[in-house]
């Protein structure tokens, strides 16, 4: 049987990298391009900025913001602070800060580093409070007139609140010049709320469904003014925000659901092959997760500085940790104890105490706090008002990986074809030339891998401690029992349903009795199907 | 020979039923626990302090502890060994038997507590509530707390094999969850709200039925009153696993659709039995904690349910007094290894796991059965050699 296609794998791999290669070449002739674009005229704008009456300055600031030449901003801005500067040799420079006797500086016109210049060598542009007001509105509009229509959606959005009564004009004239649908809405909204101050009744419909504090408060307010449309139109604008704010509540929740789920299918999916598959109660299984989270910690102990490159190596070094360990105990334990479960059940429980306690002296008892690498931290915001944590998108994503993965392996491989003939019937499987023991042996080290994968997982969402894995022991049965013993589908299903029904009690019972009741239920739900969710049907189910 | 044979014809009135105060390894077991209480009892009490035979208060209470510890041993070992049921929840029903006698001690307080309110105890002050919960109305009474000590984990062994043994849930998966209910049980006993003193549970209790608990004669009081609820915990099982019922439980033990088949309903027997070890346990945490003077949530960890798993495991399963050995060897091992050496107290208990299970399938007892076996083929050899 063959495995993978790997040819087509390593062709389309081929495939990949040229195009990578194309898009690489493409960027270079652009970038370039651009570079050359840019140097004359620059010149002339640079120096118009640096000298005249204030007059003469508010025009070119007026010519720079309308170049679109991409680095007027940085230009506009440094004027703003007084660091754009006139050097002794007639140059304009910008310094990193205006204090200090010696400063930073690099050239205006294209950013070279120029070292550091002598304070008094060098001359702040002057301005007054009138050019102050145009420079702010300049720069806050700089990108409304950039080429890219997504640039200006971005400057468009990102006004929403800052809009003060010298802007408005400068917006509403882009308003005028503005053909891109999405870009005109952005500006509206971004007019809207000083146009609600004023008393504008029509401000109100660009505002429905925003999650903007400001704009709750303008609404608030509206609704209490005296003028009536005004207030019955602010008041449903409100009602809108309030069901667009509960549906954010309720999505985050989901969000926070499947994000527990996800992290009790990774540990527990493991446990779906040794115990559901293999028939095997590993009772060391949470252990193994401690091991994994453990090898992360030890990669950035070795990595320091790189704690994001210490994550990634975690990943396969996670799984072999936790499978050399399950190896050891497979051979040195589980192999004498097969066919008698509740043995088993024993004898892993002691090697998980074994475990725990070689931690905690080699180690330490404390727990330990494992760094999360900077393209992991943060959130994204999805839509207003709803942010994602990274690390958790990070780790559904993950569990979703290893659990296609596994169902590859277990539909797609030797191993799986193997695994799958054992469990259904182990002498004719032996009959058939299958060396069983070795099946055991490899099916038990993908279960305790998997285990190991889930520490890493683990380790980026909660603290590393020596006992972190007794946590998710009891959960991970339950998952597993829950969802019908030997499918993993089952424990994708379990594990997912159980984190948004736990997440889902919490705000109403609290975190404790919520778990009480997910017990609860379970046990009560094991009284009527005692097989879980997707029992397995056939021979082999009656074991 | 002779008093064997007198054993069986004794049992022959009742069929092929035998009386547990026949056998002679009940004979056997009564009278040493016995001598073992005599014999402490009189080392302690005749003999100065200085003397180095001299047994004192503190080890008096400490083995009286082990005693409770060794009841238990005998209920979990009565389902594991004999229904084939390995509960991973035994420490619950310990705890609630705990849990109750805790609140006739607690109630027992009275005005003596911090601060000093006759009727509640004091988390309840500590936690500003004015009246006392209603379950704990009538713990004021010992006999109503004995009952109850019984009473409330009998009924939840009841509750909870009524519906576990009725959907057949059997094995590992009955294991794990009893494991998951005394985990949810440990978790809402630690929850101030449940009205048990929460993390810190009861304790500061001051005396049962009018005698001082710190005294040595109460302490010595308490030592022989578990050893008296020992000796009657193991006759009822031992009555029980001689009646019909135990020997179909044993039967369940080792093939139950064949008995279901059979026509038995294999669930009545199961839940019996269950609720006669629950009960057992509840009775040994009521002993338990006048000794140790707190009952807390600790009690219902899994770890300490599935300790108690290690103590039958290492004794023996299914002989009764090897779990006694068991919970007498491994508890004295904890006590000396955790001040002798603190860290290594978790890697003999898993390495007791491991061993118990891969070298010691039989326990303590099946070894010493083997060597007596050994012993009487010899001599069987010897005889043989003589004539």
């Amino acid at each position: 049987m063959k495995l993978f296609p790997l040819p087509l794998f390593a062709s389309s791999g081929a495939r990949l990298f040229a195009l990578l290669g194309l898009c690489a070449c493409l960027m270079v002739v652009i970038l370039g391009q651009q570079a050359h674009a840019q140097s004359p005229d620059d010149a002339a704008l640079l120096e118009s900025l640096g000298t005249g009456s204030f007059n003469d300055k508010s025009e070119a600031i007026n010519s720079v913001a309308a170049s679109g030449t991409p680095r007027a901003g940085e230009w506009l801005e440094a004027m703003l602070d007084g660091r754009l500067q006139l050097a002794g040799d007639g140059t304009l420079v910008i310094v990193a800060s205006t204090s200090g006797r010696s400063l930073e500086a690099r050239a205006a016109l294209d950013g070279a580093p120029m070292g550091t210049i002598e304070r008094r060598e060098l001359k702040r542009i002057p301005i007054n409070n009138a050019l102050r007001v145009q420079l702010r509105g300049a720069i806050a509009t700089l990108d409304l007139s950039a080429e890219d229509p997504a640039v200006r959606r971005a400057a468009a959005a990102g006004l929403f609140g800052r809009v003060d009564d010298d802007l408005v004009s400068l917006i509403e004239a882009r308003l005028e010049g503005e053909e891109d649908e999405s870009v005109r809405a952005a500006l509206e909204r971004a007019l809207a709320l000083p146009r609600l101050e004023r008393g504008d009744v029509t401000a109100i419909e660009a505002l429905r469904g925003s999650q903007d504090n400001a704009v709750r408060l303008a609404l608030t307010r509206a609704a209490q003014s005296g003028d009536a449309q005004m207030a019955a139109a602010a008041q449903q604008a409100l009602g809108e925000i309030e069901r667009r704010a509960e549906i954010n509540r309720w999505l985050q929740q989901l969000f926070f659901g499947l994000s527990m789920g996800s992290v009790l299918v990774l540990a527990a999916i493991g446990l779906a092959i040794t115990f559901g598959v293999m028939g095997v109660i590993n009772m060391a299984h949470g252990e193994l997760i401690m091991l994994g989270a453990y090898t992360t910690w030890m990669l950035q102990q070795w990595l320091p500085g790189q704690p994001g490159l210490a994550v990634l190596l975690a990943i396969p070094a996670g799984f072999l940790v936790s499978a050399l360990v399950g190896i050891v105990l497979e051979r040195g334990v589980i192999r004498y104890l097969k066919g008698r479960p509740l043995e088993t059940l024993l004898a892993t429980f002691g090697v998980s105490l074994i475990l725990q306690q070689l931690v905690r002296t080699m180690i330490s008892p404390q727990n330990r706090s494992v760094v999360t690498p900077e393209w992991m931290s943060g959130s994204v915001m999805v839509i207003d008002g709803l942010s994602l944590t990274l690390n958790r998108l990070y780790v559904m994503l993950f569990a979703a990986l290893v659990f296609l993965a596994l169902l590859a392996v277990m539909r797609a491989t030797r191993l799986g074809l193997e695994v799958r003939a054992v469990t259904q019937n182990r002498a004719m499987a032996r009959a058939m030339g299958i060396r069983a023991s070795r099946v055991d042996l490899l099916t038990f080290a993908l279960g305790s891998g998997v285990a190991g994968l889930a520490g890493v997982a683990l380790s980026q969402l909660t603290n590393v401690g020596p006992s972190m894995g007794q946590n998710y022991i009891i959960d991970s049965f339950m998952v597993v029992v829950f969802g019908g013993v030997g499918n993993l589908w089952g424990t994708l299903v379990a594990g997912l349903s159980l984190g948004i029904v736990n997440q889902w009690l919490e705000p109403w019972v609290g975190a404790v009795l919520a778990k009480i009741a997910v017990l609860v239920f379970i046990i009560l739900f094991i009284q009527k199907r005692p097989r879980g969710l997707f029992p397995q049907k056939g021979r082999a189910a009656e074991g | 020979m002779s008093e064997d044979f007198a054993a069986k014809r004794a049992g022959m009135a009742h069929g092929w039923l035998v009386r547990p105060w026949h056998e002679r390894s009940t004979q056997v077991f009564l009278f040493s626990v016995c001598a073992a209480l005599a014999l402490v009892t009189m080392l302690h009490l005749a003999l100065p302090a200085g003397h180095p035979l001299h047994v004192s208060a503190y080890t008096v209470n400490l083995l009286g502890k082990y005693l409770c510890y060794a009841l238990l041993a005998v209920a979990l070992d009565l389902v594991w060994g004999y229904l084939g049921v390995l509960s991973l929840g035994h420490g619950a029903f310990f705890a609630l038997g705990g849990y109750a006698m805790g609140m006739y001690l607690m109630r027992g307080i009275g005005e003596r507590g911090v601060y000093g309110n006759p009727e509640l105890p004091d988390f309840m002050v500590f936690l500003n509530w004015d009246r006392l919960p209603w379950y704990w109305h009538g713990f004021d009474m010992f006999w109503f707390a004995l009952v109850m000590a019984l009473l409330v984990p009998g009924l939840l062994a009841f509750a909870f094999g009524y519906f576990a043994f009725r959907s057949r849930v059997s094995g590992v998966y009955l294991s794990i969850i009893t494991q998951a209910l005394t985990f949810a049980l440990m978790l809402a006993f630690l929850r101030n709200e449940m009205g048990f003193g929460g993390n810190n549970g009861l304790t500061d209790f001051r005396e049962l039925l009018g005698f001082d608990l710190r005294q040595g004669s109460t302490r010595l009081g308490l030592f022989i009153a578990s050893g008296v609820a020992l000796m009657f915990g193991y006759l009822v099982c031992r009555a029980l696993i001689c009646s019909r019922l135990g020997r179909v439980g044993v039967a369940v033990r080792d093939a139950s659709n064949r008995v279901r088949f059979l026509g038995y309903r294999v669930e009545r027997v199961q839940l019996y039995v269950f609720v006669v070890s629950a009960m057992l346990a509840g009775l040994a945490g009521a002993l338990y904690v006048p000794q140790v003077g707190i009952i807390n949530p600790n009690e219902f960890s899994p770890l300490f349910s599935i300790e108690l798993v290690v103590w039958v495991a290492l004794g023996g399963r299914a002989t009764l007094y090897g779990a006694v050995i068991g919970a007498l060897v491994v508890n004295y091992a904890k006590t000396w290894l955790t001040s002798a050496m603190p860290d290594a107290w978790l890697f003999v208990l898993g390495g007791l796991f491991v061993a118990a299970t891969l070298l010691l399938p039989q326990g303590i007892a099946g070894l010493l059965a083997q060597l007596r076996r050994r012993k009487s083929a010899k001599r069987d050899e010897d005889r043989e050699a003589l004539t």
